[in-house]
């Protein structure tokens, strides 16, 4: 069966992202997985279980300073070398800011097509995408060379598929054009409990109706007792009640949970654009004619601060 | 320092937007602005020159309309600008539109190249890298803040769990994030300004480009068909007498979230 290069996305403590098993799921139906692990030395070893685990029949791992002290073009060489030698049927990638980089580089490397957030993929290589906020469906597909494709997190349930990969060191050169935006500190912030908010199934934003920073702890109750990441809207952030890396929309992060849920926020198109293609919405405002309402499977029209924390009491009560 | 910002002509977010019959993105109804995240790109570029002097050119490959952007770019403060125009660049991918715009940067000389870190209508995010990748200089994307230094760029690079520090000598390409700075309103003076600047309008011929290599023909990915999403329908809507926080998670236990 042909190859299926996946583009492993981890943490830097060697946690592979859901995203990472989605993207093998969706490679088993194309042909055969590999998973490329780009990282520091150790990166695959610490890795393989989990890979294997969802079918990974190999892994290529290209580690160490030269690949993970600089910015992705080292990985977009590595890649384009084994694609050459390798002549995979398709290349995935996570459609994340890193993923869509080093597929870029690719492209231009091979001059070969490109598709950034899919969100399916068809054997015949037709990808999904959603447009313009979610509001345009697009089916598109790559002309010249294979797909290169980035799927978007969250579009579809990872499966489990055991495997027992063997790792394979890619000898990668690296030369001088590609070490020339060095990587000199990595800095996490902001690392609590609660899961990432690209990554989770389950989403609880707040809005300007959500009326102050410290007002946050309400939004963050819930998304607490559900499991979920919390989010904002950019009226909430740009008033300064909730950090930026949390922003949801046009400006921000686009998420896809199976769950999102709303407090306070209008639903103005520029929200939409990072949310609509939740699976399913939840909507707390006190506005009855708020364009959120369209979007919502369920809406309650009330006072968030009294319907939050009634809610927050009931799931406590069912616990 | 000699910076060129890149500037796109997209259809206003805040509004209505569709593809056309082409499959390319509807200009023709669409209320054409300013892509957003670019505004803070000019915004940037005309800091670091006014602490490191030199010039800031707008770069903008369009159809003819996009003229109209320019010259909206161009009353912020910029000092002259570049339209790469062509009917045969219509329907181009981004694999090609990068191939241009490398093009068009060759003829500029330029110590540093700005971008937005996405455009409000494609949100595709690869542009700055193909073009680093095209040109062999580095690409600092994503940034929330830059220093410079003599030659030495020093950016925060946004990611998904904090930010790294990324730096890398001039020339190169940055792109950014709409955290960066807050960018200025052109004022009266800079919209009469602009109306006198140089704009200078480069065709594929210009670029040693042939038709054959852009456009339809020549990108590398097309737009199979595209469709309105149907609207969501069978929501239920309650209005809160008390009860509506229970009727919530009595919503969430029935689909299995609680």
């Amino acid at each position: 069966m042909a190859e299926v290069l996946v583009v492993v996305e981890a943490t830097r403590d060697f946690g592979v992202k859901k995203v990472t098993l989605e993207l093998l799921t969706l490679a088993r139906t194309l042909g055969s997985p590999s998973a490329v692990v780009f990282g520091p030395a150790g990166a695959a070893a610490a890795m393989t279980d989990k890979l294997g685990e969802f079918g990974a029949e190999k892994i290529y791992a290209a580690e160490g300073d030269d690949i993970d002290g600089y910015l992705v073009a080292p990985k977009a060489t590595a890649l384009a070398d084994l694609v050459r030698s390798a002549s995979p049927a398709a290349v995935l990638l996570p459609s994340t800011q890193e993923g869509k980089e080093i597929a870029a580089r690719l492209a231009v490397k091979l001059e070969n097509g490109l598709l950034t957030d899919v969100v399916e993929l068809s054997p015949e290589g037709v990808a999904t995408q959603a447009a313009f906020a979610g509001q345009v469906i697009v089916k598109s597909r790559v002309t010249k060379g294979i797909p290169i494709v980035t799927l978007r997190p969250n579009s579809l349930t990872p499966a489990p598929a055991a495997a027992s990969p063997a790792v394979e060191a890619l000898s990668v050169t690296v030369g001088d054009a590609d070490k020339l935006a060095k990587v000199t500190d990595r800095v996490v912030e902001q690392k609590g409990s609660r899961p990432e908010l690209t990554e989770a199934s389950i989403v609880v934003s707040g809005g300007r109706g959500v009326a102050s920073a410290d007002n946050f702890k309400l939004v963050e109750e819930l998304a607490d007792l559900l499991g979920g990441a919390v989010g904002a809207s950019r009226a909430a952030v740009d008033s300064g009640f909730y950090p930026h890396q949390f922003q949801v929309g046009q400006t921000g992060k686009t998420v896809s949970p199976q769950l999102y849920v709303a407090l306070g926020i209008s639903g103005a198109i520029q929200h939409r654009a990072g949310m609509q293609t939740s699976k399913t919405i939840v909507a707390v405002n006190k506005d009855p004619e708020a364009p959120i309402f369209e979007l919502a499977d369920f809406g309650v029209v009330g006072d968030l601060f009294k319907v939050v924390p009634q809610a927050a009491e009931e799931i406590r009560k069912r616990k | 320092m000699n910076i060129v910002v890149l500037v796109k002509q997209v259809p206003d977010s805040g509004s209505e937007r569709n593809l056309a019959d082409d499959n390319t993105v509807d200009r023709k109804s669409a209320n054409n602005v300013i892509n957003e995240m670019d505004e803070y790109a000019i915004e940037e570029a005309l800091r670091l020159q006014e602490a490191h002097g030199g010039e800031v050119t707008v770069l903008t490959m369009g159809p003819e309309g996009a003229s109209e952007s320019i010259r909206k770019a161009l009353s912020m403060g910029p000092d002259k600008a570049v339209h790469v125009v062509d009917d045969a660049l219509h329907g181009s991918c981004a694999v090609t539109t990068s191939k241009v715009l490398a093009a068009a940067l060759r003829t500029l000389n330029a110590d540093l190249v700005i971008s937005g870190a996405e455009s409000t209508d494609g949100r595709v995010q690869v542009i700055p890298h193909m073009i680093a990748e095209r040109l062999g200089v580095a690409a600092l994307t994503g940034a929330r803040k830059v220093t410079v230094d003599g030659s030495t760029l020093t950016v925060e690079r946004q990611t998904e769990e904090g930010y790294e520090v990324v730096t890398a000598a001039t020339p190169a390409v940055l792109s950014v994030w709409d955290t960066i700075n807050e960018p200025r309103y052109p004022s009266f003076k800079g919209i009469m300004a602009a109306k006198k600047k140089p704009v200078q309008t480069l065709s594929l011929a210009d670029l040693g480009i042939a038709p054959s290599e852009v456009g339809f023909e020549g990108s590398t990915s097309e737009v199979v068909e595209h469709a309105k999403r149907p609207p969501r329908s069978g929501g239920v809507k309650v209005t809160d007498e008390g009860e509506g926080g229970v009727k919530l998670v009595e919503f969430l236990a029935s689909e299995k979230f609680v």
